[in-house]
This record gives C-alpha cells, structure tokens and sequence, in this order.
C-alpha cells in the first residue's frame, strides 16, 4: 500500500510538471494567431484556450491517453513483476520532461508527443526486452509522424484555394467575404464536433446512434455559424483603414472564423496532447492499484481532469508571454491564412486522437503553413527552419530513449 | 520553446520594405524639381541644398535596399521567385541613382540650362518625376497583391497602373526627343563643352523614366508567375 501510494503520487507530480509544461509552451501555437491578428486579445485568448483545451483533454482524450497508456508496451509480458512498468512510465515522464528543458535551453524545435514516445519505446526495449513493444504499434505511430503533416498541408491548400477562388480574387471580396465566411464557420465547427462525438466519446462512457450523432453536429454547427454570421453583420469598414490595406475588413471578417478555428485547435491540442502527460500516469495509477496491468479498465475521468487542469495551469501561469511572444512573430498568418491552416491542422489533429495516436500537433500546423504556402498564401517561409524542425524528431526519438533507459535503472534500484 | 517552432518558420516578408525602398527612391527623383527649378535661376544654394536632399534620400534608399537583401537568403519559399524580387528591387534603386547622377553633374559643372529650351526641359524633368510616381504607386499595390496570390480582380488593377506608366514613358520619350531637337538648333551658340554636357545630363533625366518602366516590366513579371 505504501509503495503504491508513492507510485502514485511520483506519477501524479510528474505528470502535472508534464501537463503544466504543455499549456505553457505549446498552446500557444494555437492561440498566438488570433491575438497576432488582434481577433482576441490575450485575456479572450488564454480564457478562450483554457476552455477548449480542457474540453479536448476531458471529452477527446482517452483513445491517444490509451495508447501510451498500454499500445506501445506489451503488458502481458509484465504479469510477474508489473512494477517495472511503474518504473519504466515514471522514467518516461522525467525523461521526456528533462529532454524539453534541455531543448528549450538551446532553442531546439522538439515535440513533447515524440520525446514521450521515445522515451516510452526506449525503456520498453532495453529495460524489459525487445519483445515489450509493439513494433506494429509504433511503427503506425511513426508513420503517422511523417503523414500528419503532409495531410494537414493538402487540406489547407485546398482551404485556401477555395478562399482565394471564392473571395479575395473577386471585385467585390468583402461582400463575398460576408456570404462565405459563416459557410466556412459551419464546415469547422461542424467537423470537429463530428469527430469529437463520433471518436472521442466513447472514452466518456457516450454512446450516440450515427444519426443522432449527425444531427448533434450540424445542430451545433449551425448555432456557431448563425453567431458568427451576427458577428459579421456588425463589421462596419473603416475608411482610413481601408485607403492604406484594400483587404483589412475583408480580414476583419475573417478574424471572426480565426477564432472558431482556433476553438477548434485548442479542443484539438487538448485531445491529443494531454495524454503525453497523463498516460503514463494512467498507467501507474492502474497498476498500483489491482497490482496487474489492467487492460481492460478504462481512464478514470479524474486523470484526465487533472491532466486539462494542469494545462490550463501552465496556460496562465507561463502561457500568456509566449502566446504574446509568437503572436508578434507570426503576423504574416493573418486571419484569411492562419484559419485555412488552424482548420485543416485541427481536423487531422482531431480524427488521429479520435484514432487513439499520439501525433505532433505543431508539426501538423507546421505542415498546414506549408500547404497555405503552396497556395502562395504566406509571403515568406524559411526552408531551413522547416527543415531543422523536421530533422529534430529524428534526435528526439534516441535521446528521449537514452534518457528514459537511464532513468529506468536509477529508479530499478531507489524504489521499493 | 516549442512554441518558437511557428514562430521561426516564417521569414522577413519582402513586402512592406519593397514598397518603402519605391517610396524613398520617388522622393528622391522629386528633388530633381526643385534642384533644377534653382538650377534654371543659376540660384547654385538652393540647388546645393536640394542636392543635399538627392543624395541623401538616395543613401537611404541603399541602406534600405541592403536591409531587403540581406532578408532575403536563399532558403526563403516565396509565392514569387527571390530573384525576381531582387531585379525589381534594383531597378527602383536605379531611378534613385539616377537623380544622384545627373544633379550631381549640373551641380558640379554649375551647368547652366539655356534660357530657350529652360520650359521645356523643366516640363521634361516633372514628366519624368511623374513616372517614378507611377511606378511608386503600382509597387505600393505588391502588399494586396501578395494577399490575393497574384490572381484576379487586384491583378487587372495593377496592369492598368501600369499601362499608365507606360503611357507617362512614351511622353517623356517625344519630350526628349524634342529636347534633343531644340538643342540642336542652338547648339553652334554655344560652348561645345557645354553642349556635349546637355545632351548627357537630357540623357540621365531620361533614364529615370526608362527604370520606372522597367519597374513596371518587373512587376508584369510577378504577376505571370
């Protein structure tokens, strides 16, 4: 009992320390848009995150939760002495927590998703055996690393295809603009509701028939767009503005889908990401308390909790200057380009959490970028960095693992 | 941290200093105004002052021009090629340089115009300011068309922006040539020297036209991509 309790309490600090590092680094990639196009400012934001990033974790989280949970580590070779998985999880947590602080010192672009994996794959392999992982498992993971992104850029050139074919290359783009945009505001919420109702629930304990599911979403999705369509209406053009920028109340509109959109990124970030912190917590939790690795029992709904409440710790805490920081820098995103991309990021985000796999959720807006560039949506994107970024999983990987392997033994000999 | 992963992917836009670096190099053709309308009065202070402002615009218009370079590397991934951008960028320093070059030969030679072709070649010289200001004003359309990807409605407004260049080119064009005519019948007045400079200094007023069509070339350019 008292070892357990250890056990526990180990993984619930780590776990925090994990989620509260999450919501201060990595929201920002999805709220830093919208307050760098000044369609939130930082309060609306960090209030705006906090919600949907809980939102995500709580009603999305589990399948990926799960994953790292017990799909990437073969339990049942672990029935004799499951407490190796309790080291092995708790030395994944400090690995990954220390190889992004070594990170953030030198400025390296690194994910939490991959340094999680890794560092979980490599204890697996060297602490317990070749055979603990399930190479099938990770292999699909990896995959989806490289396919992510990829999915994520052709989604939004088409997004902005379709932008600059319906709007910004007409005569008339603002009255266009009027008429599209909430068409726009229904297809993303209308999305991410159905992949959240149709993948993520279960997890919750609801089931919905597909048609009822169908209809929540467009019922949903129709309230949205119809607030935003409201919201629209009320933007007047500012004449001074006008005569220096043609387009700024064309982005003025815009900037009402930015939001929804980044809604949705949070709701995704949250749903995919919470589980790097608290999956292995999940995972340690199960274990000491039947003493066997539970395959069968589900999250408790309190991990999750704890795991969106940590993000939105770190999200106020530390959040607001990096959401400020970014936002400053990424002022080519603005509002017609920074949706295309945060939608077709937040779909591909969405659906693999609802697939239950841990991907990068900046790699994949990374990708998005890429894809609105493509289109000639963004004046200038600097190859080299894209290329450090995509270089920097491949570093990742090996050095989580190391770190998790060494982590693995101190612990093997400290704990009871 | 992670976060600079966004942050850092996006590189310096070449936009909104193009259109600066067009800015600076037109009001630095527009002292030419000025430098000669003191010039034609032999009044050499105020066109020493006017000459002042010239070379000074146009050192901006360098520093600026070396700011835009050296943002723009190779590995940049732009919706229209760098190199492009960069030509554009050189023919907009030119009419800048222009307007150094040739103020600064009147003014070095205390070159006197005479007083027969003085309308005439004052007129010359603001229909040649006139197109670097249509040049600048095409330039300043490069941030609304970056925005809608060179495409549609904004791309039919610059082509007649720049079919209004063109037509401001050809008019500088006859006045030269009529310059040129009118010096050449007073010619055997005058100092040889004198004259051999005059035909130069009409020559490098005239260029300054001819680099703000070829502004307009380069921004035809962009637009066929």
């Amino acid at each position: 009992m008292e070892a357990q309790l250890v056990y526990i309490a180990l993984a619930a600090v780590f776990g925090i320390f994990m989620a509260w590092g999450i919501g201060a680094n990595d929201v920002a990639n999805a709220m830093a848009t919208s307050v760098g196009s000044k369609a939130l400012t930082i309060k609306q934001a960090i209030l705006v995150a906090a919600i949907f990033e809980f939102l995500g974790a709580v009603l999305a989280g589990g399948a990926v939760t799960s994953t790292i949970r017990k799909g990437i580590v073969d339990a049942s070779l672990l029935n004799e002495t499951p407490e190796l998985l309790v080291y092995g999880m708790l030395a994944s947590l400090l690995a990954a927590a220390i190889w992004l602080l070594i990170a953030s010192r030198n400025g390296w672009p690194v994910s939490t998703t991959h340094s999680i994996v890794g560092a979980i794959v490599g204890f697996a392999a060297v602490g317990i055996g070749m055979d603990a992982v399930q190479w099938g498992k990770v292999g699909t993971i990896v995959m989806s690393w490289v396919v992510s992104p990829v999915t994520a850029g052709f989604i939004a050139y088409l997004i902005f295809g379709s932008v600059q074919r319906l709007i910004l290359t007409q005569p008339d783009p603002l009255e266009k603009a009027r008429r599209y945009v909430p068409v726009y505001i229904f297809f993303a919420a209308f999305t991410i509701t159905l992949v959240t109702i149709l993948k993520g629930l279960t997890h919750v304990g609801l089931e919905l028939k597909m048609s009822h599911s169908y209809m929540l979403a467009v019922a949903i999705a129709i309230v949205v767009a119809a607030i935003g369509k409201v919201a629209i209406a009320r933007i007047e053009p500012d004449p001074k503005a006008e005569k220096k920028q043609h387009f700024h109340t064309v982005e003025r509109v815009f900037a009402i889908l930015m939001v929804v959109t980044a809604c949705s990124m949070a709701f995704a970030h949250g749903s995919n990401d919470v589980a790097n912190a608290i999956g292995p917590l999940a995972a340690v939790i199960s274990i000491a308390q039947s003493g066997v690795i539970g395959a069968k029992s589900s999250i408790p709904l309190w991990v999750l909790v704890l795991g969106g409440a940590g993000i939105v710790i770190g999200l106020a805490t530390y959040g607001r200057h990096v959401i400020a920081t970014v936002g400053e820098k990424i002022t080519q995103l603005t509002p017609s380009r920074g949706f295309a991309a945060e939608l077709a990021a937040a779909t591909t985000i969405v659906i693999a959490s609802g697939t239950g796999i841990p991907i990068s959720t900046t790699h994949t807006l990374v990708g998005a970028v890429l894809g609105v560039g493509l289109a000639r949506g963004i004046d200038a994107i600097d190859l080299r960095v894209v290329g450090r970024i995509f270089v920097s999983w491949a570093v990742t990987i090996p050095a989580g693992a190391l770190l998790a392997i060494l982590f693995f033994y101190i612990l093997k000999a400290v704990l009871p | 941290m992670l976060a600079n992963m966004l942050a850092n992917i996006f590189g310096t836009s070449p936009v909104q200093p193009l259109e600066k670096h067009c800015d600076i190099a037109y009001q630095c053709t527009k002292q030419l105004n000025t430098f000669f309308a003191c010039a034609v009065k032999g009044d050499w202070d105020g066109a020493a002052a006017a000459r002042k402002l010239v070379e000074d615009l146009e050192n901006q218009a360098d520093d600026v021009k070396k700011e835009i370079r050296l943002h723009l590397p190779k590995s940049l991934f732009m919706p229209v090629p760098r190199e492009d951008l960069l030509e554009l960028l050189l023919v907009q320093d030119k009419m800048a340089n222009r307007a150094k070059d040739v103020s600064g030969l009147v003014l070095g030679r205390r070159m006197v115009i005479p007083a027969q072709i003085s309308d005439d070649f004052l007129e010359f010289v603001r229909r040649n300011v006139d197109a670097a200001k249509q040049a600048r004003k095409s330039v300043r359309e490069l941030d609304e068309l970056f925005t809608s990807g060179f495409k549609g409605a904004e791309v039919k407004l610059v082509e007649s922006l720049i079919e209004e260049l063109d037509r401001i080119e050809s008019d500088t064009d006859e006045r030269q040539a009529d310059l040129r005519a009118a010096l050449f019948r007073i010619e055997s007045e005058l100092e040889p020297v004198t004259v051999i400079f005059l035909y130069r200094v009409i020559e490098l007023t005239g260029e300054i036209a001819d680099m703000a069509e070829r502004v307009g070339r380069r921004l035809e350019l962009l637009l066929s991509h």
